[in-house]
């Protein structure tokens, strides 16, 4: 599996290891699928530290994913986007909507932390 | 000095490969960091655009470095469709295949230069550089 997605709790962590090709991408898009449904994950971290680009291809597929998570329950954020890939992607015209982002995997486990625990609270 | 990589691009893979090859010629160069991304990103989006929409294709990709300029040039070209209407493909927002349509329109914001040569039926070839001056 090129992205190794690690349990912890109630969350799902996955980090990606190094340049992705399509056909990598596609298939960490279906792994995170499966996992997050047999799981029942409540987040997931999407660590992207060891990307040294994100062309509209990959961006797309990390919206998507996210996209899919939200929809079997899951809140993903995405860690670790370096400065310079940030403002290729903006040069490039893409933006990251709807989609959360934190500076590193700590900041990342407390974003998803308190949200769980607001919506449990609110329950 | 000068060097000079081409990339066929055939498989997935090998747009990993071009954008690979982009990085480390700039960063050789002497192109910072940031630089390096933003043409390797630019790779990227010509080398799929290849292979989604001509099959396959090359890539080429060269450097030179005088007293006053450095600079990149890479030339994506392939023998696929063509382009029908360049003018509309450089809109963004405009694709003939679902996708978002940001790549040739995104790649000009990317580099410093950037021309597109098409004729229906015959192919592209999309040439674009960066150059920094020393
Ligand atoms: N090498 C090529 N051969 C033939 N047609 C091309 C080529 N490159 C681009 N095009 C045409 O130009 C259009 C715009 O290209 P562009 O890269 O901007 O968008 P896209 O590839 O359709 O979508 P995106 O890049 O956002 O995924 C394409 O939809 C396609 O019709
Ligand atoms: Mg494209």
């Amino acid at each position: 599996m090129p992205v190794p997605i690690l349990k912890q709790g109630d969350f799902l962590i996955a980090t990606v290891q190094s340049a992705l090709s399509d056909r990598e991408v596609l298939q960490f898009q279906d792994d995170l699928a499966e996992r997050v449904g047999s799981f029942r994950s409540r987040g997931v971290i999407l660590d992207v530290t060891a990307l040294d680009m994100m062309d509209s291809f990959v961006s797309r597929a990390f919206r998507s994913m996210a996209l899919m998570a939200k929809l079997k329950g899951a809140e993903t954020v995405i860690v670790g986007i370096q400065p310079e890939v940030a403002f290729a992607l903006v040069q490039l015209g893409l933006t990251l909507e709807g989609v959360n982002t934190a500076l590193d995997l700590e900041e990342g486990l407390a974003f998803l932390r308190s949200l769980t625990r607001r919506r449990t609270d609110g329950r | 000095m000068g060097d000079e990589v081409r990339v066929p691009i055939v498989y997935d893979t090998d747009i990993v490969a071009a954008r690979s090859e982009g990085r480390r010629m700039a960063l050789e160069l002497g192109f910072s960091r940031t630089d390096a991304t933003l043409l390797a990103t630019a790779i990227s989006e010509v080398a799929r655009n290849i292979l989604i929409h001509a099959r396959e294709g090359i890539i080429t990709i060269s450097s030179s470095l005088n007293d006053e300029i450095a600079e990149i040039v890479v030339v994506a070209t392939d023998e696929g469709p063509g382009i029908q209407d360049v003018e509309m493909a450089l809109r963004d927002g405009y694709s003939s295949s679902g996708g978002l349509g940001l790549g040739l329109p995104g790649v000009r914001r990317l580099m410093d230069e950037f021309r597109i040569n098409s004729e229906d039926g015959k192919g592209t070839e999309v040439s674009m550089t960066m150059w920094r001056r020393q």
